[in-house]
């Protein structure tokens, strides 16, 4: 049926011209449809041609990008040959966009109001008291509160998941009958994701608009999708129902893919796919996934698959040998468990510990002091034993990051005490601390784009460290490079490369490289996965866990990602606006009795299965500062029982299993109430 | 917000002040001072004695210093050495003459770059865009002195179309000064336009590449609306610091064009007192640019602080 295509891709190639002057293409033929009021997810890793086709889908090319051949029929006539004039008709009113960084795509100079209005200016016939109306309206739809205050705000003083709201508004001033979603819940925390997909899905039902979906996300995907389209290297590589591909999925990427997600419902590191994708243009004939592929053949080597539609699984799929995975069981998923040694040495220790970013007034600095009655992060006490691995858990503003910022001396303590081998003390900052007191401790970041000189060599990067603590020299600092370089599954022709030269997951292992080779005791990971892709995360975890293994060191694990926290980590402490909520073994953490808070994250992490759904058990409402007295917690929990959550602290209790939990309700009433 | 522009004043003349005492050591520590240098060979015994008297050098420095900067703050700056008259009634019409010339390159480039840095943006590497911007970096390239120079072989000399060199009185009347003043407005806009379009440019074509611009498009927001609305306030905030810093320079003197014209402004005043040893109007001078420059900064960054929604809910709230 015809009619009932809104949407359709017809052999769209998209590429750029390199410095030689080759056409290197970033689409390769893409053929599909988009059907009236289905949700299509589009997902692929960084660098898979995602975004450029969901961008195409509105007739725009980004600059430097141009079309090659193919088209993008919308009403049979091809946006990528439209007239401006004739497209900015359409985009907005017939076809809308909701950003993937709204924080970015909202005018930083316009008021929310404005922007929202002139959508409606441009794509209806209101007059200006009706728009007024229909502004509200649209703000209230997006469950913002007090529309009419929120429209006098600009975008900066909204929260992430406020703007990401105010984005969904803006699309829906036009009443599109096709709306692209690009990323709209990557960056925001694991509670506001689910809020925000839920209002999608809302959406998608209330208006029986179609969308197409575009995510990294499976767990997003999962939720929201009728249908999956996965690409790979500018490529369709899978594409079939939403049930069938996240249940069964006949593409070997896919499959990978899959097995590679860290699951809640399992403790243990997930099996990680060789390699990484390659880059545009790099590709020499033959499957482009050949490299990674376990299935692959000679055939795979020097031809390439074309896309088959299979009409008894309704499904398409672009590889030669899918058959083998056609008999496969559901995606078994095989994880590497940790194994737990006696750990009873206590190697750092945080009494009583409390940071604030208080400025300083000129008195407290003459008597070097700190006065703030109401810090940041306070009241942390946590042993850390030899060879555990910790994390830190909460979104963002929980303070995790605060902490492990402390105990690197980037920041120092106001009050409390961080003890070192239960002697040295380490509550000062950077200046005053020795460097063997440096060395013990290493970090490793988010970001490696950020975190290595972008000119220095892997080898100079990897240098300082031995230098620096060891004054190694010549040869013997060479060996050592090429050792560590080893001990990170990286050859030793990486030692002349720099940073640029390297791939995501290169480049978070020469990071680790760096902290090993001072030979810590303790290292830091802040979100050491979040920047990579998740087919290149397993592997970063592997790797992070056997070195751990080989050299007995202790991990202090910082992640808002839940399912990775409990891949990897002993024992897990869940803070909420810097004062801790919940400490206990992974196992215990992970299953109820919770605290309220723990309960609300558990809640919200999604999972790439159609059908688990996320609970939303709390609203997700940012709040600016810790409350001054009584639980962190009272402003978003479900379950306070009154006046006494608001007034005194809650005390600490004890489950069966050893797991602290801080809360007014008594364990055996939590349990009752969670199940 | 009160209180941040207050503070901002304060240390406005903590500057000043900071400037006063450089420049009065650093007289102070030039061998030889105002007497020596005024009786030249005579400079000894009685005579000496004498000057000093009548100048005031018998007391200490910190004395001089105090008395000093009490009188500059009520405008009084002393005598001048070279012309025996009083300061203020030196610098008068030399600050008169240096806003015309100021005013009028600032009058007639801000517009020009402007408008060319937009039109470089917007058509990114088209015609237009490489047209202007290679004639841009040729005017920036080439040193004032000679594009001064060739204005006068060309204009004045060949075409005897305008006066080559200014020789008129120093407290001459605006509507005589006209004339004069087109050929060294002409040189040193040619400069500090060149310079601002490139970096309107860069900063209109920085904004068309963010999200937001992006996002405006998306939204079928027609093109000149969008360059209006998203583009142009967003991209113009970082020039408001560019401009004032040449505001500020040319109210300075533009030396160099001053003294090829022969432009009676500030900053021939500047090159004629050093070389004549006239410490008086040097320290007076140095105070002078040093307080146009502050009170210029302090004007912009107030300003950048109003036109920035981001800032201005920021400093409030706080």
């Amino acid at each position: 049926m015809m009619t009932d295509i809104i949407q359709k891709v017809k052999n769209l190639s998209i590429g750029f011209r390199s410095k030689k002057g080759d056409e290197i293409l970033i689409l390769k033929n893409i053929s599909t449809n988009i059907k009236k009021g289905e949700t299509v997810g589009i997902v692929g890793e960084s660098g898979s041609g995602k975004s450029t086709l969901a961008l195409a889908m509105m007739g725009y090319v980004k600059h430097g990008l141009y079309t090659i051949g193919g088209e993008c029929q919308f009403n049979s006539s091809n946006l990528l040959k439209m007239k401006s004039k004739d497209l900015e008709k359409i985009r907005g009113r017939k076809i809308a966009m909701i950003p993937q960084n709204a924080g970015q795509a909202l005018t930083p100079n316009l008021k929310i109001g404005y922007q929202i209005d002139e959508a409606l200016q441009l794509h209806s016939d209101l007059d200006e008291r009706e728009r007024e109306k229909k502004i509200s309206e649209l703000l209230n739809k997006v469950r913002l509160p007090s529309p009419e205050t929120i429209a006098l705000r600009y975008p900066h003083e909204l929260s992430g998941g406020q703007q990401q709201r105010v984005a969904v508004a803006m699309a829906l001033a036009g009443t599109p009958d096709l709306l692209l979603l690009d990323e709209p819940t990557t960056g925001l925390d694991v509670t506001t994701q689910a809020h925000v997909l839920e209002l999608l899905n809302f959406i998608a039902k209330d208006t029986g608009t179609s969308m197409v979906y575009v995510s990294h996300d499976l767990g997003a995907i999962a939720q929201v999708s009728d249908r999956i389209i996965v690409m790979y290297s500018g490529e369709i590589v899978l594409e079939g129902p939403s049930r069938d591909i996240l249940k069964k999925p006949i593409h070997p990427y896919t499959y990978g893919l899959l097995k590679s997600i860290p699951k809640l419902s399992l403790a243990g590191l997930p099996e990680s796919m060789p390699g990484s994708q390659p880059q545009p243009g790099t590709i020499q004939g033959g499957c482009s996934f050949f490299d990674r592929c376990n299935f692959s053949d000679d055939n795979c080597k020097n031809n390439s698959p074309k896309l088959e539609f299979l009409k008894d699984l309704n499904t398409s799929v672009r590889c030669f040998n899918y058959e083998k995975l056609v008999n496969e069981n559901e995606v078994s998923q095989t994880v590497n468990k940790i194994k737990n040694k006696s750990l009873d040495k206590e190697i750092l220790n945080l009494s009583e510990v409390s940071i604030s970013y208080a400025k300083q007034k000129l008195l407290d600095q003459i008597f070097n002091r700190i006065s703030d009655e109401n810090p940041t992060v306070k009241d942390i006490n946590i042993d850390i034993k030899k060879g555990e691995t910790i994390a830190l858990v909460g979104e963002s503003g929980s303070g995790k990051s605060t902490i492990l910022k402390s105990i690197a001396g980037l920041l120092r303590t106001k009050d409390g005490l961080i003890r070192f081998d239960e002697k040295r003390n380490l509550s000062s900052d950077l200046k005053e601390r020795d460097p063997n007191d440096l060395r013990i401790i290493q970090l490793i970041f988010q970001n490696p784009d950020e975190s290595l000189n972008p000119n220095h060599t892997v080898e100079e990067i990897i240098a300082q460290p031995l230098k620096l603590y060891f004054g190694l020299k010549g040869e013997e600092l060479k060996k050592n490079i090429i050792d560590l370089l080893q001990k990170v599954r990286l050859g030793e022709f990486y030692m002349s490369r720099y940073p640029r030269q390297l791939s995501g997951g290169e480049k978070q292992r020469v990071a680790v490289a760096r902290a090993f080779a001072a030979k810590p005791d303790i290292i830091l990971c802040d979100e050491v996965t979040s920047a990579l892709d998740v087919s290149v995360q397993a592997a970063v975890l592997n790797l992070l866990q056997q070195l751990k293994e080989d050299f007995g060191t202790t991990y202090i694990f910082v992640s808002h990602d839940l399912a990775v926290v409990r891949a990897i980590s002993d024992r897990v402490a869940v803070l909420y606006q810097g004062r801790l909520c919940e400490v206990g073994p992974s196992n215990d953490v992970y299953k109820f009795p919770s605290h309220p808070y723990t309960e609300v994250l558990l809640g919200a992490v999604l999972e790439p299965d159609p059908d688990i759904k996320p609970k939303l058990v709390a609203e997700d409402i940012v709040e600016e500062r810790p409350p001054e007295k009584g639980c962190s917690f009272q402003g978003r929990c479900s379950r306070i029982v009154g006046d006494i959550c608001k007034k005194e602290i809650p005390p600490w209790q004890l489950t069966d299993s050893g797991n602290a939990i801080r809360c007014h309700i008594p364990i055996k009433e939590l349990q009752k109430q969670q199940f | 917000m009160l209180f941040l522009i207050i503070k901002r004043i304060l240390l406005g003349f903590i500057t000043l002040f900071i400037v006063s005492i450089i420049t009065f050591v650093g007289t102070e520590v030039l061998p030889g001072d105002a007497c020596t240098t005024y009786l030249e060979r005579q400079a000894f015994g009685e005579q000496l004695e004498a000057c000093y008297r009548r100048l005031g050098l018998n007391v200490p420095a910190y004395e001089r210093y105090v008395s000093w900067a009490l009188n500059a703050i009520q405008g009084d700056f002393g005598y001048s050495l070279s012309g025996e008259m009083p300061i203020k009634d030196v610098l008068g019409p030399r600050i008169k003459n240096s806003l015309v010339l100021a005013s009028a390159a600032i009058f007639i480039g801000i517009p020009i770059a402007l408008i060319l840095g937009i039109i470089t943006a917007l058509w990114r590497d088209k015609l237009p865009d490489v047209a202007i911007s290679t004639v841009t970096i040729f005017a920036m390239t080439i040193p004032e002195f000679i594009s001064a120079t060739l204005l006068i072989l060309i204009i004045a000399i060949w075409l005897e179309w305008l006066p080559g060199i200014v020789i008129v009185p120093t407290d001459v009347s605006f509507l005589e000064l006209l004339p004069n003043i087109i050929l060294p407005v002409v040189a040193i806009a040619m400069i500090m336009t060149a310079h601002m379009a490139r970096m309107v440019r860069s900063s209109v074509i920085q904004v068309m590449a963010s999200e937001y611009v992006q996002m405006a498009i998306l939204k079928g927001v027609p093109y000149w609306k969008m360059v209006f609305k998203h583009v142009l306030p967003n991209a113009l905030l970082p020039a408001i610091n560019v401009v004032a810093l040449t505001i500020a320079w040319l109210l300075g003197g533009v030396v160099v064009t001053e003294v090829v014209f022969n432009y009676p402004g500030l900053g021939r005043l500047v090159i004629e007192s050093i070389s004549n040893r006239d410490l008086p109007t040097v320290q007076a001078l140095a105070i002078i640019l040093a307080s146009i420059y502050v009170s210029i900064n302090l004007l912009a960054d107030l300003l950048t602080l109003m036109l920035n929604p981001r800032l201005k809910t920021l400093q409030i709230r706080k």
